[in-house]
């Protein structure tokens, strides 16, 4: 027999001193590289929410200016009254020195919703015909990125979306203390609009909440039935192998696959209509699927066999093991996995695109079976838009999003913790 | 085999046979893990399987309640009766057949859920009490013959898994034994315990001998020795010799058998 190097040299010799360095060397080596991967990870993730808030906050406050309306008395029917005339003599009354011409062009500081804020306000409480009071509208896009110094004052007039003029009477109504720049609920409250300054997420929120709601019904049930048949009584041959493939296949297939299959069949075949979330729900179930199933089997495979056996030992039937013992057990890892996937499918947008739900809408669905958007595809129709007041809230909208999506894994995490059994 | 098949006979004239077992064998896909076993296991006796390991004494003991049958790659031959039934027949129920041969195993496994709850599973599952006052009757009485009721009693409510692992081991014993079984199989029930833990659950398998025959596989030969009125030894998936536990360890026939109790083999 041969002597090693260790025992020809001994443990304290060069070799075996050297060998030990090259060891921790790499360990450290190692260690680095980590972290370097982990901080360059944190960096970028850093870097896209910054990104965002630092435009998005500009959306989540909205220049408003108080202006007073006198609704005249012989004014009958709300619905009927010229509310445009009263919001422009509301709007002489701020500039009492302003000719008719200038009128004109200082009336588009209001929005062009603040006819209808002022209808909607005098439609709730009547008592206010014939009467004079004070109303705070939202300006239009220009003058709000003009408050919110999103517009530089330095341009050239010629390439300024607000003359000097304009500036001036702007700024005639801010030492006037008319202006003020509340939190915009309008954000979550309304629905979408052309103008910037009306446009709200109420109907993408709607929308993406029913398509959730229809994706859940369809893939819980379905999913886990499916996982437990082919987890504890599917027979293990050939076919249970091809469908256990396909499976995992299907979580791969890219998105917009699943958008031109529902296009196709829930679309043009079974005629469901167009842009409804109910038909993207049932696209985003198709993707979930696969999601709730894989994670399903995994939770069923992590319940310890001992347990199966001293259900089995009492006589229990395979039916009573699974229902009684197994899938209770598995219930916080199937949890996480249906929320996990359901957290993908808020975020999808390639099918909703194909089924119709990026049209431009003013109303919220009161049904799923409405027209309407979501979340990601209203970030879509805005980040579209030319409007500058569109920019700020495309990136709110984004924001809005990943906080659901930060909750929807919070929820998760929770579950997880909460009804984790040790044996 | 041959030469305890006498005394087997003359023992048998006292107490009734339970199982009979002829010339099974079991099969682990390619592999014959046990090969023509022969025996008869008597009524109100504890048995005892002893052996090497892989020899093959767990394997028979999960033949006697068909829990073989959840291993797919397994196949059971040859003939077992209970009581004269063959429990490998198609009208048998493996479900009801587990209820009357109830299985303690080697980990204490209680079901992660209340002390109660885990001894009235079986009996709810298979209908045996008729309301609430009778199923607390038999939950009682199966912790008393457990030997667990006077530490428990207070605290049902807790879960099975709080406690200790003896008690834990003897609370799986209830929850076999509340299902009224006819035969209890311990599959080395007491490897996983301290020697006190041990000690009280030798001494509960000697009290419930009474009510039902007990088959205990085990690797400890001082515990078959001190537990069991019969024994069978298993070397490499063959049934060696099989006889009453003191003939087996004082002057036992076979030379396997003699080796092995001695510390030659194992």
């Amino acid at each position: 027999m041969t002597k090693t190097n260790i025992e020809a040299a001994g443990w304290s010799s060069d070799a075996s001193r050297l060998n030990l360095r090259r060891r921790r060397r790499s360990e450290t080596w190692l260690k680095g590289a980590g972290l370097v991967a982990i901080s360059l990870a944190f960096l970028m993730l850093f870097t896209l929410v910054a990104s965002l808030f630092a435009t998005g906050y500009q959306a989540f406050r909205q220049t408003h200016v108080t202006i007073e309306v006198t609704v005249p008395a012989e004014v009958t029917d709300p619905g009927d009254a010229n509310w445009r005339a009263i919001v422009r003599e509301a709007v002489a009354r701020l500039f009492p020195e302003a000719g008719d011409r200038e009128l004109r062009g200082l009336s588009d500081i209001l929005s062009n919703g603040a006819q209808y804020i002022v209808r909607d306000r005098v439609s709730a409480n009547l008592s206010l015909i014939g009467q004079t009071f004070e109303v705070k509208v939202p300006v239009s896009d220009p003058y709000d990125q003009l408050n919110k110094g999103l517009i530089d004052r330095a341009t050239p007039e010629a390439n300024r979306r607000v003359s000097d003029d304009e500036i001036a009477a702007f700024d005639q109504l801010v030492e006037a203390g008319r202006i003020t720049r509340p939190m915009n609920w309008a954000l979550l409250t309304n629905v979408d609009s052309r103008f910037p300054e009306l446009a709200g997420l109420k109907g993408a929120l709607l929308g993406s909440f029913y398509a959730l709601l229809t994706c859940f019904v369809i893939s819980f049930p379905i999913g886990i039935g499916a996982a437990i048949y082919l987890e504890e009584f599917a027979p293990k041959n050939r076919l249970s192998d091809i469908i256990e493939i396909n499976i995992n296949n299907l979580a791969a297939v890219p998105s917009v696959v699943f958008g031109l299959l529902a296009l196709a069949v829930f679309l043009n075949w079974f005629g469901l209509p167009r842009g409804a979330p109910f038909v993207g729900g049932l696209t985003l179930a198709l993707m979930t699927l696969p999601t709730i199933i894989i994670a399903t089997r995994a939770a069923l495979k992590a319940v310890p066999p001992s347990i199966r056996e001293a259900a089995l030992g009492v006589g229990a039937s395979k039916q009573q093991v699974v229902f009684q013992h197994v899938l209770p057990l598995a219930m916080p890892g199937i949890l996480t996995g249906t929320i996990i996937g359901l957290a993908q499918a808020l975020g999808e947008t390639a099918p909703l695109l194909l089924i119709g739900m990026n049209a431009f809408i003013t109303a919220a669905p009161a049904t799923p079976f409405e027209s309407a958007t979501a979340l990601p595809t209203q970030i879509f129709i805005w980040a579209d838009s030319p409007e500058r007041g569109f920019v700020s809230r495309t990136s709110a909208a984004i924001l809005v999003l990943l906080g659901f999506l930060v909750l929807m894994n919070a929820l998760a995490i929770y579950l997880r913790n909460r009804f984790e059994r040790r044996w | 085999m041959r030469d305890t098949s006498e005394t087997e006979i003359a023992v048998a004239g006292q107490t009734a046979i339970k199982f009979t077992a002829k010339d099974v064998d079991v099969f682990y896909g390619e592999t014959h893990a046990i090969r023509g076993v022969n025996v008869d296991i008597l009524d109100k006796t504890v048995t005892a399987f002893i052996g090497p390991s892989g020899c093959g004494k767990t394997t028979f003991l999960r033949c006697l309640n068909r829990m073989n049958d959840t291993i797919p790659i397994c196949r059971v031959t040859g003939d077992i009766r209970l009581d004269g039934e063959d429990i490998y027949d198609r009208r048998v129920d493996p479900v009801q057949l587990r209820a009357r041969v109830g299985m303690v195993f080697q980990k204490p496994n209680p079901f992660p859920k209340s002390i109660y709850d885990n001894v009235a599973y079986g009996p709810k599952i298979h209908g045996l009490a008729k309301n609430r006052a009778e199923l607390d009757g038999v939950v009682e009485d199966a912790l008393r013959r457990a030997a667990l009721w006077t530490e428990v009693k207070d605290r049902l409510k807790e879960p099975g898994t709080g406690l200790s692992g003896g008690q834990q081991q003897r609370l799986c014993i209830a929850r076999a034994v509340a299902t009224n079984p006819e035969v209890l199989l311990m599959d080395e029930p007491c490897s996983a315990l301290d020697p006190i833990a041990t000690a009280q659950i030798e001494e509960l398998i000697d009290e419930l001998r009474e009510n039902f025959l007990v088959v205990i596989v085990t690797h400890s030969m001082q515990q078959a020795a001190r537990v069991s009125q019969r024994t069978a030894f298993f070397h490499l998936g063959d049934l060696v010799e099989y006889g009453e536990t003191g003939q087996i360890f004082t002057n036992p026939h076979d030379p396997r058998t003699e080796s092995y109790i001695t510390g030659r083999i194992g």
